[in-house]
């Protein structure tokens, strides 16, 4: 633990009121003084968030829906833009995307597999090399040349994984996406994660599985009214979080 | 994160090999899906034009023929523009891939398919006695570039007006509807009277058409008409590129 792989320093990200855009047209025309004042009005989601994440560390971020934790994933995977502040990010980021992202249903695994592993940042003959490797993991040689379509939740969901943890990304977010799959597969993707820490691959992971963050993570950041409110070791964050949630 | 410009080759490859396989594989018919729609309004255009009005013109379905597919082409694509960014709503709020491939992928798809009915088109020449020649070598490269250029332009710009206004692609439609009976499509620019004449020069799409036609029936390219395509296509990539900067950093927070 000594280089710094990721740091923010007071970042601040606030969107306009976009529902008065997205709309339609039509909406915006009709409505066009409460259209405009909408749009002027600023959400404060994230403020001054300032913190370093050393290399090999494993970040858990918890906070209450809509605390701003995507959007934190967001800024840093480079999506998202800040108002103010600095975001330094080193290295090869891979996001674990949602079920289905960056799929196909028509195309068959195999296809699904380089579509998805360019997209994440490989070039082609990345993906040709790594293949062999890919369909071994997800367990699913048989299918892996029928299309997408026929194959269930939980193995597209072991699909998408399988690319993921073949991208040689030096820093990891992941987005609330651990709970699919079966419970042997999802022992196997803690296993896999578990050792691409060990290579010294950062993760970041937002989460509600409390027991998950406090086993997994050694740093734990909370955010709460768009601000950090408490970051440190995942024992003391998580159990100051737990009784203020039990009170409220 | 920056990669070399390979990376960007394989991503607009597997991008729009995407879409062209989709489009084979959903239905048996595949290529023949892309090719039966344009010939279809050609027999009902022929029927309304030719048989019923009456238009007094020799050689009717190939100056349909061209004049449909290469609309078709402008038409799918910016159909397919205008909701491609919201299809990829997951991937843009988590991957920082360049955007302006996503349109590209549309566009290019729809060429793909455009190219793939080049033979459709010179077989049904060939029925009416229209031979290939020479400039068609050149005359086809010059044309799919400058139509590229307009298409593409005005796809990246729709693409992203899309992802805010999100009614636009009604819009689209109904602009696509009206400019396909401005453009000289199903009959031909001579017809158009001359008081309207001159403003005909305003659509963009016009000396487009009217070159294919050129090219196709009469083996000629029209010099003034072929600038006058690739300045709307300049403009069009100018203000679609400029847009599409701008509104792009926002994608992510609003898709």
């Amino acid at each position: 633990m000594s280089e710094v792989v990721i740091r923010l320093r007071e970042v601040t990200k606030s969107y306009p009121g976009y529902s008065y855009i997205t709309s339609g047209l039509k909406n915006f025309v009709f409505n066009f003084r409460r259209a405009l004042s909408g749009i002027r009005k600023r959400f404060i989601v994230l403020q001054d968030i300032s913190f370093e994440v050393y290399r090999g560390e494993t970040v858990g971020v918890i906070g209450r829906n809509g605390a701003g934790k995507s959007t934190l994933l967001g800024l840093i995977a480079g999506v998202i833009k800040p108002d103010r502040g600095q975001i330094e990010v080193r290295g090869r980021i891979a996001p674990l995307l949602e079920l289905g992202a960056g799929f196909h249903p028509e195309l068959t695994g195999r296809e699904n597999i380089i579509l998805n592993g360019v997209l994440l940042g490989m070039t082609r003959r990345e993906v040709m090399n790594k293949l062999e490797q890919i369909i071994e993991f997800s367990e699913l040689r048989e299918f892996i040349d029928q299309p997408l379509r026929t194959f269930s939740s939980g193995m597209i969901a072991r699909l998408g994984f399988s690319v993921v943890m073949h991208l040689e990304a030096d820093i990891l977010l992941v987005d609330e996406v651990l709970a699919v799959g079966d419970s042997s597969f999802q022992k196997k993707c803690w296993q896999k994660l578990c050792e691409l820490r060990k290579k010294g691959v950062t993760i970041l992971f937002v989460s509600h599985a409390l027991d998950q963050i406090e086993k997994f993570c050694n740093c734990v950041i909370w955010i709460d009214n768009h601000r950090i409110r408490a970051m440190g070791k995942p024992s003391e964050v998580v159990s100051i979080y737990r009784g203020e949630s039990e009170w409220k | 994160m920056v990669r070399g410009w390979r990376y960007y080759i394989d991503l607009l490859w597997v991008l729009t090999v995407k879409e062209i396989k989709v489009k084979y594989k959903s239905s048996v018919l595949g290529y023949l899906w892309s090719v039966l729609h344009p010939l279809s309004l050609s027999l009902v255009f022929y029927f309304a034009v030719k048989l019923v009005l009456r238009i007094p013109m020799e050689n009717f379905v190939p100056f349909l023929v061209v004049g449909l597919f290469s609309w078709q082409w402008f038409s799918n694509s910016l159909s397919s523009c205008a909701v491609c960014l919201l299809g990829n709503a997951s991937l843009i709020k988590k991957v920082p891939f360049p955007r302006y491939l996503i349109p590209m992928s549309a566009v290019l798809n729809d060429l793909f398919h455009f190219l793939m009915s080049l033979p459709v088109i010179g077989f049904i020449l060939l029925l009416f006695k229209i031979y290939p020649s020479l400039p068609w070598a050149y005359g086809i490269p010059l044309l799919l570039l400058a139509q590229f250029s307009f298409t593409y332009g005005l796809g990246l710009m729709v693409s992203a007006i899309n992802v805010f206004f999100r009614d636009l692609e009604r819009f689209v439609n109904i602009g696509l509807n009206i400019l396909f009976y401005l453009t000289p499509i199903i009959y031909p620019s001579r017809l158009i009277p001359e008081k309207i004449y001159p403003y005909i020069f305003l659509n963009p799409l016009f000396p487009l058409i009217e070159n294919w036609r050129r090219l196709f029936l009469e083996g000629a390219l029209d010099f003034f008409l072929l600038v006058l395509s690739f300045l709307w296509g300049l403009g069009s990539l100018c203000l679609g590129l400029y847009l599409f900067q701008r509104f792009s950093q926002r994608f992510a927070e609003v898709v």
